[in-house]
């Protein structure tokens, strides 16, 4: 067989290559090293200023955090003040953050969490509140989705993984919201959630026979971030659903067949044939949604913008909220260098546990 | 240990029949090979005595006890496959101990059910092996040492040294039949192989469309063929079958001829011959010897081919019909291409049969 010119030459394999190449340097590689570069620097969208370098100062700026032991307040003869309800009373917390020269490296910071450790009081600080409870919320939101949308996603597949007249109509409604906009999903989700006249508020009112005291899910710090999880479960667990069929059909027949022979118990043949099988598949879903979940920035921007009361708040939607709506482009990189150290290093850490043991 | 029997067993898909109604007695500790062509029915008829299968009409007995709606893992059987359907994720020993993993026997009682397979299939260096560090004969090995620690009371054997290669399942066979010496267990295996049928069978089964064509001995089949499928199934290189016409009918046997065969008086058992009828001769190429001497056969045609094995010699000839036949000896010869030869034959290694050959 010939081979012609054009598929032995080089020069016409780059050129073929280039535009989709290109476009991957310019809008993916390229930012990514931007992205670094920017996090050393003190670089805003539109500034007047010549940028300047600032070394790790964005980085302190955003992880920067203390501990501060409070003791409480006593009188000159050294017997604790109280208040009238019997409380104890302790310094104020800008006594060592605003302008302390003994506590100069806690200057600047805010109290994020706080305990009671016999008479004393712990304080938690950090520099940047906001950004803390984002981590929170978002490694919250991925220990919860991704085990539950996984495990909801290989029911599913389960169920839809047999030869029924039909079947393919409950693939398709479980598919569907893979299919819709995020956007558009979150959209109707606001409405299902509405305080007032909500769906779910109604429902809930309705099989409970008015009993159901209705509540504002996405405007009640308690309710926003677990009725976000709950959507955003919904709305992708079909598309894993998919790649655990796919991951199920590769699996012999003749295995089940060999394990009906042997007497297998419906829970005995999941766990020495379907599960053993489904080992890379699982693998894989572990980190794409791992990967999805710390990605979450739609559902927040649509639905709640972060609040109420920085509930929602989450890594990408401050990367995003800095870099564009505060025009701290340095800041938003310092955020997204931070997600992908964190994200490789959990990837890391998963392919290490899920690695091929002989 | 137990006697199989299948009473009228007939198996529908639908409107379509594919196991057309089968009576088969199999005893105690015998070895049946069920052989045909593929779409014969073989496999079904296999997987509906272990239950894979539903038996849509028919009675079929496992030990005197009818067992049409019995789980397999009832039945007293195991099961090899062709595809080995062993456990990718399972060390050797766990393979081979599955069964009573499932049935939840005592660890000890498990360890020696292994050690003995591994014993009588020598492979107890094996052990610690996973699949996919094994060849193939030795996968083969390890599916047929998971059915021995099930201690079935009928092996079934499914094509399974199909996937081998040809000096492989020539050890495989032997083991088989070693195994069978050993264990003295009713054995059915199932194959279109009809070399394995003819070695490893005390009983062949064949089977065509659906229904039985003839039950018996391997050598009653290769020598008294009931009908021309078994004559053309049975044998390597297949039977010559050459189209001849009745010149006069006797008792207990008939003078035929065609233009390439002079008269010949040759033994026949079929009823009611009329001279001028046309019958199909049946002539083994073992059993034909070709010579150079015009005068001395009673067949006559000229050499198309030689193919030399060295200890077999397969000439290829043109009958002076033109029709093709095909002669083996079994010692090395040279007949030059073009060679007008004769060809002899004993009577009583013939046979006749009604119908055209094709």
């Amino acid at each position: 067989m010939s081979r012609s010119r054009l598929t032995q030459s080089n020069r016409a394999g780059w050129a073929m290559a280039l535009p989709g190449f290109g476009l991957i340097a310019v809008f993916i590689i390229l930012p990514f090293f931007f992205a670094f570069g920017l996090s050393f620097t003190n670089q805003r969208l539109i500034s007047p200023n010549p940028t300047e370098w600032v070394g790790l100062d964005n980085y302190r700026q955003l992880m920067g955090m203390g501990v501060l032991t409070l003791e409480p307040e006593r009188d000159d003869e050294g017997t604790l003040i109280r208040d009238e309800d019997g409380a104890l009373a302790y310094p104020r917390l800008r006594n060592f953050t605003r302008g302390n020269p003994d506590y100069a490296h806690l200057d600047g910071m805010r109290e994020w969490l706080s305990w009671s450790w016999g008479e004393n009081q712990v304080v938690v600080l950090a520099r940047d509140v906001v950004f803390m409870t984002a981590i929170v919320n978002t490694l919250t939101f991925v220990l919860i989705v991704a085990p539950v949308q996984a495990a909801l996603a290989l029911g599913l597949a389960l169920l839809i993984n047999q030869r029924l007249r039909g079947i393919n109509i409950f693939r398709t409604i479980y598919f569907m919201p893979v299919v819709v906009s995020i956007v558009v999903v979150s959209l109707l989700w606001r409405f299902i959630y509405d305080g007032n006249d909500g769906l779910l508020n109604n429902i809930l009112s309705a099989v409970t026979f008015g009993a159901f005291e209705p509540v504002d899910w996405l405007g009640n710090p308690d309710t926003a971030l677990p009725a976000i999880m709950a959507m955003s479960i919904w709305q992708a667990v079909g598309f894993h659903m998919v790649i655990w069929l796919a991951g199920l059909q590769t699996i012999s027949p003749t295995l089940y067949e060999a394990a009906e022979i042997e007497g297998t118990s419906r829970w005995q043949t999941f766990r020495y044939v379907t599960w053993p099988g489904l080992r890379n598949t699982a693998v894989l879903i572990l980190i794409v949604i791992t990967m999805q979940a710390f990605a979450l920035f739609a559902q927040i921007d649509v639905m709640t913008g972060g609040g109420p009361l920085d509930s929602t708040q989450t890594i990408v939607f401050q990367a995003v909220e800095r870099g564009y709506g505060k025009q701290d482009i340095s800041g938003g990189s310092t955020i997204s260098v931070l997600l992908f150290l964190l994200v490789l290093t959990i990837s890391l850490i998963q392919r290490y546990l899920t690695r091929e043991r002989n | 240990m137990a006697t199989v029997r299948l009473k009228d067993i007939r198996k529908r898909f639908g409107a379509t029949e594919v196991i057309k109604g089968i009576d088969l007695e199999i005893e105690d500790g015998e070895f049946v090979v069920f052989v045909g062509p593929s779409g014969c029915g073989k496999s079904t008829l296999l997987r509906m005595i272990a239950g894979l299968e539903t038996i849509s009409d028919g009675t079929l007995e496992i030990g005197g006890r009818v067992v049409n709606e019995v789980q397999p893992k009832e039945r007293g059987i195991a099961m090899v496959f062709q595809s080995y359907a062993i456990f990718p994720h399972m060390t050797v020993r766990e393979n081979i101990g599955f069964g009573l993993t499932v049935a939840k026997a005592p660890k000890a009682e498990r360890e020696a059910a292994v050690q003995e397979a591994a014993r009588i299939l020598q492979m107890e260096h094996l052990l610690d092996r996973r699949p996919s560090q094994l060849s193939g004969g030795q996968r083969q090995r390890v599916a047929i040492g998971r059915a021995i620690t099930r201690k079935p009371e009928v092996f079934l054997f499914d094509e399974p040294l199909s996937n081998l290669d040809a000096a492989l399942r020539m050890d495989m066979r032997m083991e088989i039949g070693r195994l069978h010496k050993e264990l003295k267990t009713t054995m059915i295996y199932v194959t279109h192989d009809q070399v394995e049928a003819m070695t490893l069978a005390d009983k062949i089964v064949v089977l065509k469309d659906g229904e039985v064509q003839q039950v018996g001995a391997p050598m009653d089949l290769y020598h008294n063929p009931a009908n021309l499928f078994v004559a053309k199934f049975l044998g390597a290189p297949s039977m010559n079958l050459i189209e001849v016409e009745v010149a006069e009918a006797r008792a207990g046997s008939a003078v035929v001829k065609n233009p390439a065969l002079d008269p010949i008086e040759l033994p026949c058992k079929l009823d009611g011959l009329r001279p001028g009828e046309r019958l199909t001769l049946g002539l083994r190429p073992q059993y034909l010897h070709p010579s150079l001497d015009p005068s001395e056969g009673k067949l006559h045609g000229k050499v198309k081919l030689t193919e030399r094995l060295g200890s077999e010699t397969v000439v290829d000839l043109e009958l002076t019909d033109g029709s093709p036949l095909i002669a083996a000896l079994s010692e090395d010869a040279v007949f030059e291409r073009g060679r007008e030869v004769s060809l002899t034959f004993r009577p009583e290694q013939t046979h006749l049969f009604r119908g055209s050959p094709n």
